[in-house]
């Protein structure tokens, strides 16, 4: 069958093993060699592309209890993000930590640590996952925690799928008093304050900046920052019914039934889009304002298969970090080269991080900045120039985004590669596991 | 969530369009009752629920071929249900049951005696305490025979003219009998056939088509999970014999 991720780049040919249960996984572990476990398929690029053989898990899907006297919620791992929001929101239960798609299963979002707006302040997910299963490449299955086989905990949180099948997870939800986020929005005319802005909303649980990946000059860097808590009943009650309290989620309204012919996203109409939403951010700055979850957490979800954006030939995610010392030169250099190219999309997000949990994890204290570039001949070295950039201010790409970063600068990023490689040995995750990702990095 | 102090039997639970049920009831604050035969799946997919829904789930083992067991079964559930609803189903393979008998027995016990005796059983205890709703989940391929399924096809028509009977039977008493067909759905039953998009349901689309024929819109009687089915089973049902024979379906 032919596999693709998100970005519909790389396309590859991989054999399937549908998978329903824990079982059917362990079955499918025992006979291939080179397997990896897939979810939802939403990492952009061939993280879930198995080598040899690729294990659909969603079927692996099933909840398995919540208590909501210590908060923890245990599923199984193909359960869908989407499917806990839809279950636990109107209970006035939030999850830890969500990513920019409520359309990933909780294997993915611990294989990938994924990270949300509240990164600085709370981590990514891997922070609040209090163990799970995993099927080793024997077909044992162990149960990993902080306690009980640490050092595999560490190394499947961010691991990529490479260190065996994850099939269970236990982690812990929140309370919320509403289903309603109060965002304010704040103008940075320029890469500076936009800094500025995300370093001074450090107290807040959630924030995040659109920046406008083509303003050149004065405006170079150019962001709306979005900056949200979790509203509190009161404020909510203020101006909507009780029964609102907790919306459903809203339907996607728009959708792409066919891919967009690849002229359509160029220099001038990003560039008049960038403008008009910059424009438009300005206008609503200062007041706060009450946004539904689900724009909120996962606007492009509103756009059903937005993928198609990008044309037949695919897209690719560049998501970067860099760390704090230095940000604004090393950032400035990056945009400076992306502006210049006209390569830029108007999907691109600056957002501050914190450290990150598992030893493959992307995030570390600083700042990451994540476009979309649609897949041409001349995009590959320009992105080649630009991780130099990220390599020599310490910083590293996003595993979960890559469909092409070089065998260098994975190693140059990851200073913890040699631990998870030992580990990965020692528990036969090497000899069983791979993906398209994990052969073109040697992983 | 508001619960409705209302209980629901679900045969079959194991099945999506069984689970995807069970959930959409759940949700509605319904205590759900799920019965199949094997314990641990059941006890699955009662765990699923429950999490998603904060319901009561109660777990329930049942063999539908083990009519034996039937009134025990009934006499041990925590309470006597207000709906009951089967969707047990067994495609099986038709070129196996034209030519092994234990096959094509197995096919037809399992789409036709087992639930119409159990259901029998249920609509006994649903006319003397004058209330209750069934709900039959049969077929289109009952609608009229086939070559590609017909023993499945067979079964379902037996269990759609049993439905009809009870129906009949039951209207005096006070309890209602919904007969459920939901033409192709994709589920377990169905992967890897090529299945037209537009006669299609999802099970959860199902599971809604169910939850309102039996608790919202109640004077409907037999549905077609997706209205196109009802025309083109009107056409398919009034071709003449000598034509219909001759014909690839």
């Amino acid at each position: 069958m032919i596999l693709e991720g998100w970005g519909r780049y790389p396309r590859l040919v991989s054999e399937v093993f549908d998978c329903r249960t824990s079982a059917d996984a362990a079955e499918a572990v025992a006979k291939r060699h080179g397997v990896i476990a897939r979810g939802n398929g939403r990492s952009y690029g061939d993280a879930a592309l198995g080598d040899v053989a690729t294990l659909i898990c969603r079927g692996i899907g099933r909840m398995k209890r919540f208590d909501p006297q210590t908060l923890l919620l245990t599923v199984e791992a193909g359960v869908m993000l989407s499917d806990i929001l839809d279950a636990f929101i109107p209970r006035g239960y939030f999850p830890p930590v969500v990513p920019g798609t409520k359309f990933v299963t909780v294997g993915g979002m611990i294989a990938s640590d994924v990270h949300g707006k509240n990164h600085h302040r709370d981590g990514g997910f891997g922070a609040h996952v209090a163990s799970f299963k995993l099927i080793m490449g024997d077909g044992e299955v162990l149960n990993c925690s902080r306690n009980e086989n640490v050092d595999l905990f560490f190394a499947t949180i961010g691991g990529m799928g490479l260190t065996g099948v994850i099939t269970e997870a236990s982690f812990y939800m929140k309370p919320i008093e509403t289903g309603w986020i109060n965002q304010k929005t704040i103008v940075a005319d320029d890469l500076e304050e936009a800094l500025a802005a995300l370093q001074a909303a450090d107290e807040s649980s959630y924030s995040v900046a659109w920046i406008d990946c083509l303003a050149r000059g004065a405006s170079l860097g150019r962001s709306l920052i979005f900056v949200g808590e979790h509203a509190k009943r009161e404020q909510v009650v203020a101006h909507k019914a009780e029964r609102e309290l907790f919306p459903s989620p809203t339907r996607p309204r728009l959708s792409l039934p066919m891919d967009l012919p690849a002229w359509a996203l160029n220099r001038t109409s990003v560039s008049a889009f960038n403008g008009a939403y910059f424009r438009a951010g300005v206008r609503k700055s200062g007041a706060p304002s009450l946004v539904h979850w689900n724009p909120y957490f996962f606007p492009l979800d509103g756009i059903h298969q937005w993928n198609r954006l990008y044309g037949r030939s695919g897209f690719l995610q560049h998501q970067c970090v860099v760390p704090d010392t230095n940000a604004l030169a090393v950032l400035g250099e990056i945009l400076q080269r992306f502006a210049a190219s006209g390569k830029g999309s108007f999907l691109a997000v600056l957002k501050k991080l914190g450290p990150g949990t598992g030893l493959l994890s992307f995030p570390m204290a600083g700042y990451t900045l994540a476009l979309d570039l649609p897949v041409t001949e001349d995009v590959f070295p320009l992105l080649e120039e630009i991780d130099k950039v990220v390599v020599d201010a310490g910083g590293r790409l996003y595993l979960a985004k890559d469909a092409r970063q070089s065998r260098l600068t994975f190693e140059a990023g990851y200073p913890q590669l040699a631990a998870f490689r030992d580990i990965r040995r020692a528990t036969g995750g090497d000899a069983h596991f791979a993906s398209r990702l994990a052969t073109r990095l040697g992983i | 969530m508001n619960r409705t102090g209302k209980s629901v039997l679900l045969v079959g639970a194991t099945s999506d369009i069984g689970r995807a049920t069970a959930l959409t009831y759940a949700t509605a604050g319904w205590d759900v009752q799920l019965a199949g035969r094997s314990l641990e799946s059941v006890q699955r997919e009662a765990d699923d629920i429950g999490t998603r829904s904060g319901a009561n789930v109660s777990v329930h083992c049942l063999d539908i071929l083990d009519s034996d067991r039937f009134s025990d079964f009934v006499r041990g559930l925590p309470v006597l249900p207000d709906t009951v609803v089967c969707v047990v189903g067994e495609l099986g393979e038709q070129d196996r049951a034209e030519k092994e008998l234990d096959h094509a027995s197995m096919v037809m016990r399992t789409n036709f005696e087992g639930p119409a005796l159990f259901l029998g059983l249920i609509a006994d205890r649903f006319a003397a305490r004058g209330s209750g709703t069934i709900v039959g989940v049969s077929s289109v391929a009952g609608d009229r025979g086939r070559a590609s399924n017909y023993v499945y096809g067979a079964a379902k028509a037996g269990f759609t003219a049993f439905l009809s009977g009870l129906r009949n039977r039951l209207a005096k008493a006070g309890a209602r009998v919904v007969t459920v067909k939901p033409g192709f759905v994709r589920t377990r039953m169905t992967a890897g056939m090529k299945l037209p998009g537009l006669l299609t349901a999802e099970p959860r689309e199902v599971a809604g088509a169910i939850f309102a024929a039996a608790e919202e819109k109640t004077s409907r009687d037999v549905i077609y999970v997706r209205s196109i089915w009802w025309p083109l089973m009107t056409v398919i049902r009034s071709i003449p014999e000598p034509v219909f024979k001759r014909l690839k379906l």
